[in-house]
């Protein structure tokens, strides 16, 4: 039996993102990460794609830039001393000055302090909706895949409706009327509509991982239900799963600031990307500056997470070495 | 063929009434149409109980729900608030936004394909990691930024085009804001493109063809491009229904009063019919272009039949 079905030594790799949900089974397992396969011992999955990554530079750069956004997120008078709500209007627009590289926005304030903090918001809806959705999508797609059945088909069916709603629309209508203006209304709605996607993809990979033999000798040896799903199917599904929830992380934060940028998701006096991009675009033919660098950080920040998903996904594919 | 026709129009009826329910139920038990009418003054309860009357309102809301739509498929979606018939309203963003996303799928297809043919054939040199590199960037890029700054740069900076779409919006001032919409999706089918050309390129049948003194661009062409493009007409075809409801940073940014601009205006003001009406067209599309997409197949792939 290839090394690869037992879920003990299949968690390396994915530690870095530390981003929960999907990723909570295999973490639990971290200690595992720098162990080598014993000589003679067929590789795991897990271990080649780690050994593949800890080379792939795309890895090492995206890495250190998440690591570095998460690091300003937590604490950003790391690097920007200023408070990103204290304006002078009487510096309104002005260009770059001492101390204050990137200028000043249409309220006066500065918009390197306003760049770095705006990473806070980002982050957090990034993370807490890929947890959420990937948590959500995980369990009802991987249930569905398992037990097959009506229970897959109502499924089926209700993710369907929502994919029928074009994601920016549902957004809008959706949180303009939501008068709680907290992070957590644009949360629960990235969740409500981006877990079919990742539930769509836990069920084919289930549907694929039951088939294999071992599922069928650990049924034969008399495993549970739940325990061959957990032990079994889960740690070999797991793969596609996390693949795209990385990639997800990324293009949430876009719909966060898209959001926030047609006025409906966080809202001033919240730091956001989105929202300064939103307010800096009226101006931008007198002081493009004001849209650019929060415009950038927000690129950046998406580009960071699609580069980590891509560079996972083309570690654990081995159709692509 | 037809029976699969038909079994695929049964299971989208599922689909349909509960896509048109989710935002039906957001709109209007969420929200509050009636108040929204008024604006920030309190309505007096009178009148407001007679137009709830009026508008059906004081049903409960499955049988509002349905109320409307027997009306909707009588051909008659409402009046918005302003008093427009919300057919009218329809009758002049539909057009606007369906030149916008032809222009778009064009881009899509032609320049992505294109380029994606070109890097797979390449896979691992220069050309090749060069396109990826650009497709990443082009996908982390949110559309209101792309938007903005070539706005800014061809319609601002070197006067290429006019920065902003004139109301009628003939298709010459469609094609900036068409890449823009098109831009994510363009960077999608090269690389989807690319991956399918270069698991297809070691094909047997491939080989086969070379092998028989075929010239190459027969075989790319003929053989390897026809069997390469199931994936991305997928794509492409599920895209259509996400551009014309994914269009509305883009019309917002260039002023294109499309279906996009109406649903904005229509969400911000609460402008319920319209909301409900847009949606409701804009998921049948939808169903439409994946159902179109399906049958798309049989004709690229000659071994999909549907019996």
């Amino acid at each position: 039996m290839p090394d690869s079905h037992h879920p003990e030594k299949s968690s390396e790799s994915i530690a870095p993102t530390g981003s929960g949900g999907a990723m909570g089974l295999a973490t639990s397992e971290a200690e595992t990460l720098e162990r080598e396969p014993a000589p003679g011992r067929p590789r795991s999955l897990w271990s080649d794609a780690w050994r593949d990554l800890r080379r792939n530079p795309v890895f090492i750069i995206s890495t250190l830039i998440i690591l570095f956004l998460i690091t300003i997120a937590i604490w950003p008078k790391l690097i920007a001393s200023g408070n990103p709500l204290a304006c002078d209007i009487t510096k309104s627009q002005d260009g770059a000055a001492p101390g204050h590289p990137f200028g000043f926005d249409i309220q006066g304030c500065d918009v390197y302090t306003r760049t770095v903090y705006g990473a806070r918001a980002s982050v957090t809806v990034g993370v807490c909706a890929t947890g959420g959705a990937a948590l959500l999508g995980s369990v009802l797609g991987g249930l569905a895949g398992y037990f097959g059945g009506w229970w897959d088909a109502l499924l089926s069916r209700i993710s369907d409706v929502f994919f029928g709603i074009p994601i920016v629309l549902g957004g809008l209508v959706f949180l303009s009327v939501v008068t709680n203006t907290t992070v957590w209304p644009v949360i629960g709605f990235i969740v409500l509509l981006g877990w079919p996607q990742i539930g769509r993809i836990a069920r084919g990979a289930v549907i694929t991982a039951k088939q294999n033999d071992y599922v069928q000798a650990a049924r034969a040896l008399g495993a549970s239900g739940p325990r061959i799903l957990l032990r079994h199917i889960a740690p070999n599904a797991i793969a596609p799963v996390i693949v795209v929830a990385t990639i997800a992380l990324g293009t949430y934060i876009a719909l966060e600031a898209t959001l926030s940028f047609l006025g409906v998701g966080l809202r001033p006096p919240t730091v956001s990307w989105g929202i300064d991009i939103s307010s800096a675009s009226i101006q931008i033919r007198n002081a493009p500056h004001m849209l650019l660098w929060p415009a950038g950080a927000l690129s950046l920040t998406v580009l960071a997470f699609i580069m980590l998903g891509e560079a996972i996904r083309d570690a654990l594919d081995p159709r692509l070495r | 063929m037809g029976h699969y026709v038909i079994r695929r129009l049964l299971q989208m009826i599922p689909v349909f009434i509960g896509s048109t329910f989710l935002i039906f139920f957001m709109v209007y038990a969420l929200g509050d149409p009636v108040a929204a009418l008024f604006g920030d003054r309190a309505p007096d309860p009178a009148v407001a109980a007679q137009i709830r009357k009026d508008l059906y309102l004081d049903h409960p809301l499955g049988a509002q729900y349905v109320h409307y739509m027997s009306q909707v498929f009588a051909g008659n979606f409402g009046t918005a608030f302003n008093g427009q018939a919300v057919t009218a309203l329809m009758g002049s963003a539909f057009p606007v936004t369906l030149r916008l996303t032809l222009v778009a799928i064009v881009f899509e297809a032609v320049i992505g394909i294109m380029l994606g043919v070109v890097s797979g054939l390449r896979r691992g040199r220069t050309v090749d990691t060069s396109v990826l590199l650009l497709t990443l960037i082009v996908v982390s890029v949110p559309t209101f930024v792309s938007g903005y700054v070539l706005q800014y740069l061809f319609g601002v900076k070197w006067e290429l085009v006019n920065p902003s779409v004139s109301f009628a919006a003939p298709i010459d001032q469609l094609i900036l804001p068409g890449l823009v919409l098109a831009l994510v999706s363009l960077a999608y089918v090269t690389r989807l493109t690319r991956t399918s050309i270069a698991e297809n390129a070691r094909a047997d049948y491939v080989r086969t063809a070379i092998a028989k003194g075929l010239p190459r661009g027969r075989v790319i062409r003929r053989h390897l491009l026809r069997n390469s493009l199931i994936p991305v007409v997928t794509f492409i075809g599920t895209d259509i229904g996400a551009l014309m409801g994914g269009a509305i940073v883009t019309e917002r940014i260039f002023n294109i009063h499309g279906v996009g601009y109406q649903l904005y205006q229509g969400i911000l003001r609460q402008n319920s019919p319209t909301v409900v009406g847009f949606v409701t067209i804009l998921v049948i599309v939808f169903l439409m272009a994946n159902l179109l997409v399906d049958l798309l197949y049989a004709l690229l792939d000659p071994r999909i039949r549907y019996a």
